[in-house]
């Protein structure tokens, strides 16, 4: 055991040290949305909050972007995935059909889409001849079936045993009472992988609103965030008052802090809960389907 | 003709099936399979007017226009560095940390350590970049505030130095996704037989050699995969980030090819969107991207029988 020591000791001083930085950046961040603007402004925060103060969050409730952001993003979030989940069900119910004739081709048809695409202008030309630019429907049905985690629903759906439809055939059981009675409550789990996987996706994107919607009742809130954090619009009046100035400069700096965490909060206080599933999917899609 | 009617009396007895398939066919057929029809623009010169179909053909002069350009080399190589600088240094990490906690006692520490290491994944890129610009912020960010501390004086912009532009694209990545790339090899590790380990335990074999000669062995073809999948993206670097991290003054070193296809297409900065110039470009990055693919996924079966199909 004694020659293992080294050892040891050197993969848990590297385990420490990856601990720390990752948790550091985010404790920065919320630390310093927990302080005062002055604070912020002049860089005393380093690990703890500063002459702690909400400031930052009453900010953040004054901006009526941010909650006209937050609404579109659940409402996208929450039509985008409920739609995910039933097409990729059924997808991969479908194919994981084996005597389903035409299922190989019907796959070739799925999977080629991962390796080839339209690209930008093409989509972008389609959506417009649907007449879905600058429509909620162009955050939901793009990208409606994410193939990869279609394969992770077949191959799920494929461990189900083979004997339990038989029985089921038997019995008279048609496809779909079969897919609903028996595949649908044996896929919980997946269903939950699937769920969150497509929720996180939908919370986060921001590039299909970038490219169809320029109408700003419509944005989701990646896109009042990349307005705010990344080209700096926020409460860009000049003051001639120096000092109101370096006080409204330290407003904008806390503003930006408290924004990554009041939009960043839902998935972080989900995924407690959610690891085991989330980790499952990916240990599901690993196996060769 | 009896198999054809016997395949016919099968499909019969699917057609519920079929009907599941209906709206995921649908939507494949417009969302994925008529844009590519949408192609074609790509060797024509396309105005809105005639459409599609209508615009007249002009052969390869818009991949002509784009090889000559002064844009090509420079959106190349910044695609290839970009990437390939990303693979090198983020491909080891995930499966380095998957063997040493595989090698620690399974407890809370180690699910202690899983658990934080998967929370950036699951940050979104605007997020993750605002923090980028916050942190390595000259005056009020962590950064310029160390530096200051230490030099006495205010750095200048990291954000401004196309030189400093990769190493934050590709460190930031690295932050963001090294535990979550680390759950396949974990879940590969946990398939190695308990039995393997015991036996090279009984004949003396240290933590560290079992590491190298049990452990590294069994997730060597679930490596290979990864390593294939990642090859074949050599030559695509995600629009999102990089078009977020962008600004005019670190340009030279952060235009790829995705940033520029939307550029060009969405005719960003009051220029006017030129539709089939756009289109070549991504079609001639798509089909290198294809060709890549299927390279490396032919070399990896014939060298070591592991392939994605």
């Amino acid at each position: 055991m004694n020659r293992n020591k080294l050892f040891y000791s050197i993969v848990y001083t590297v385990l420490i040290l990856l601990l720390i930085v990752v948790l550091y950046p985010l404790i920065y961040i919320v630390s310093a949305s927990f302080s005062s603007p002055n604070a912020v402004s002049t860089g005393k925060v380093i690990l703890f909050p500063v002459d702690f103060s909400l400031e930052g969050y009453k900010e953040v409730m004054k901006y009526s972007d941010v909650w006209i952001g937050y609404r579109n993003t659940i409402l996208y979030t929450v039509a985008g995935t409920v739609l995910n989940v039933v097409l990729t069900m059924l997808t991969g119910f479908g194919l994981s059909r084996k005597g389903l004739p035409g299922r190989k081709f019907i796959t070739f048809l799925f999977t080629f889409t991962m390796l080839f695409s339209g690209g930008l202008v093409p989509t972008y030309l389609v959506m417009n001849r649907l007449n879905l630019i600058n429509t909620p429907f162009a955050m939901i049905f793009p990208g409606a079936i994410n193939i990869t985690n279609m394969i992770i629903a077949r191959t799920f759906i494929s461990s189900i045993p083979d004997d339990l439809e038989e029985a089921a055939m038997i019995d008279g059981c048609s496809h779909a009472r079969y897919f609903f009675e028996m595949v649908v409550p044996l896929s919980k789990a997946i269903i939950a992988v699937l769920m969150l996987y497509y929720a996180v996706g939908h919370w986060n994107a921001y590039f299909n609103a970038l490219i169809y919607l320029s109408n700003r009742a419509l944005y989701p809130l990646q896109l009042f965030l990349r307005e705010i954090l990344v080209l700096n619009t926020a409460g860009a009046d000049t003051i001639m008052d120096p000092e109101l100035e370096e006080k409204m400069r330290g407003m904008a700096e806390l503003l930006k802090y408290a924004l990554i965490v009041v939009s960043t909060a839902p998935i972080l206080c989900a995924y407690p809960f959610a690891q085991k599933y989330f980790t499952k999917g990916v240990m599901v899609g690993s196996l060769k389907g | 003709m009896s198999h054809m009617r016997l395949t016919w009396r099968r499909a019969q007895r699917y057609w519920q099936v079929y009907l599941f398939l209906l709206l995921p066919i649908l939507y494949l057929i417009l969302f994925c399979y008529w844009p590519m029809t949408g192609l074609q623009i790509a060797f024509k010169k396309f105005s809105l007017a005639d459409g599609i179909w209508g615009s007249p053909f002009v052969g390869l002069r818009q991949f002509d226009r784009f090889f000559r350009s002064y844009e090509f080399s420079r959106v190349l190589k910044n695609t290839l560095v970009i990437s390939g600088y990303g693979i090198l240094a983020s491909f080891p990490i995930p499966i380095v940390f998957a063997l040493m906690l595989n090698s620690i006692r399974q407890g809370k520490f180690s699910k202690c350590v899983q658990t934080i290491t998967y929370i950036p994944h699951f940050i979104s890129t605007v997020v993750l970049v605002g923090m980028i610009l916050q942190i390595f912020n000259s005056r009020v960010g962590l950064y310029g505030v160390i530096y200051n501390a230490v030099t006495g004086s205010i750095p200048s912009d990291l954000l401004a130095n196309p030189s400093a532009f990769p190493h934050l694209y590709v460190l930031s990545g690295i932050w963001q996704n090294f535990g979550w790339d680390s759950i396949i090899y974990i879940a590969a590790l946990t398939g190695i037989s308990q039995e393997l380990h015991e036996a090279a335990e009984l004949d003396g074999a240290s933590r560290f050699k079992r590491l190298l000669h049990i452990d590294l062995p069994g997730i060597l073809p679930t490596i290979t995969i990864m390593l294939i999948l990642n090859t074949g993206r050599i030559m695509s670097v995600g629009f999102e980030k990089v078009y977020l991290m962008q600004n005019n003054l670190n340009l030279s070193a952060s235009e790829v090819i995705s940033t520029y296809v939307y550029k060009i297409g969405m005719g960003v900065g009051s220029a006017v969107p030129d539709y089939s110039y756009s289109t070549a470009i991504g079609l001639f990055n798509s089909v290198i991207n294809l060709i890549l693919i299927c390279t490396v996924n032919a070399i990896s079966r014939k060298l070591s029988e592991t392939s994605l199909w």
